[in-house]
């Protein structure tokens, strides 16, 4: 299947480039605006729960990191996916930028989750399919970062990376699933199911406040990342060598 | 709600306040990151592209 001129040109790195740079401080600066929204009705606004008291607001980071670790999964195997079939050199950018960051979110959901555990269940750490097939997902970023660095082609980094990335899709579903296949300390889900949310309303509007904020942070920081990749990687054309010169002045 | 109630979160300030604050430190690392990796591409890029003129020159 080939894909029409359009887009080609518009993900020709030049391009991206400097449409991304347009685009970072709109959204960095809604980020910071919902972020501090999210956090004053998340922390201040919203009541204590009738059974974990205030230790439920660490939700309003665990919960959107999780999303973020599985959203950003699934972008990085797409863009790995886009990359493999038609060669587009941005996309295996846009794989490469986003694992740090996932790898970031992923991290934060177990370290958040450990320290939301320990008051609540007694142990930080508890060997059940939702953590564990949590930390696979870690797992599964850090080897897509270290299997790239250890291979210098950046192609042949890419594919290999991609092949990684799709191979691990399998996990996504399991995690979400994991709570309801298995038996679990882990609460189920009470927004992300085909139903009324079973959260009030006073607690739901600031945890997709920040979960929205937790997006808008994904962007930014992914066109940033990318933005620097692609000067490395397109530095042999001339577009950059004025982007250089230019910067210097 | 008092400030001190506040940072007392009902007991549990340890478990909620590393949490964000963990969040907090991550994600500023995640931003700053590509800020500090760009100026140093754009570094070596410049001194790349000043010796690749140098040995145009020369020749």
């Amino acid at each position: 299947m080939k894909l029409p001129a359009i887009v080609h040109k518009f993900s020709s790195p030049r391009n991206f480039y400097f449409m991304a740079g347009r685009l970072i401080p709109w959204l960095g600066w809604s980020c910071l605006i919902l972020t501090l929204t999210g956090l004053y009705y998340g922390l201040i606004d919203a009541p204590p729960d009738y059974q974990q008291g205030e230790s439920y607001r660490i939700m309003f980071i665990h919960v959107p990191s999780a999303w973020m670790s599985m959203f950003i999964y699934m972008v990085m195997a797409s863009a790995g996916a886009i990359g493999l079939i038609w060669r587009i050199k941005l996309a295996d950018i846009v794989a490469y930028s986003s694992a740090p960051i996932g790898a970031a979110f992923t991290f934060l959901a177990l370290a958040t989750g450990a320290l939301w555990g320990k008051p609540m269940w007694g142990a930080w750490w508890v060997w059940d399919a939702r953590l564990t097939s949590e930390l696979i997902l870690l797992f599964l970023y850090l080897g897509f970062i270290a299997l790239q660095a250890s291979i210098e082609d950046p192609r042949n980094a890419a594919r290999a990376g991609a092949v990684l990335a799709l191979v691990g899709v399998v996990n996504i579903p399991i995690i979400h699933y994991s709570v309801e296949w298995w038996s679990t300390l882990h609460q189920g889900p009470t927004v992300t199911k085909f139903d009324k949310p079973s959260i009030h309303l006073s607690m739901l509007i600031p945890l997709l406040m920040m979960a929205v904020a937790f997006k808008l942070f994904y962007a930014t920081s992914l066109l940033m990342r990318a933005r620097g990749e692609v000067l490395k990687r397109e530095q042999n054309s001339r577009w950059v060598k004025e982007v250089v010169e230019n910067d210097a002045k | 709600m008092t400030l001190s109630e506040f940072f007392h979160m009902g007991g549990y300030a340890f478990y909620v306040w590393m949490s964000y604050g963990l969040a907090l430190v991550v994600l500023l690392a995640i931003f700053f990151g590509p800020m500090i990796a760009k100026k140093q591409i754009l570094k070596e890029l410049r001194m790349k592209y000043r010796q690749q003129e140098k040995l145009d020159n020369g020749n």
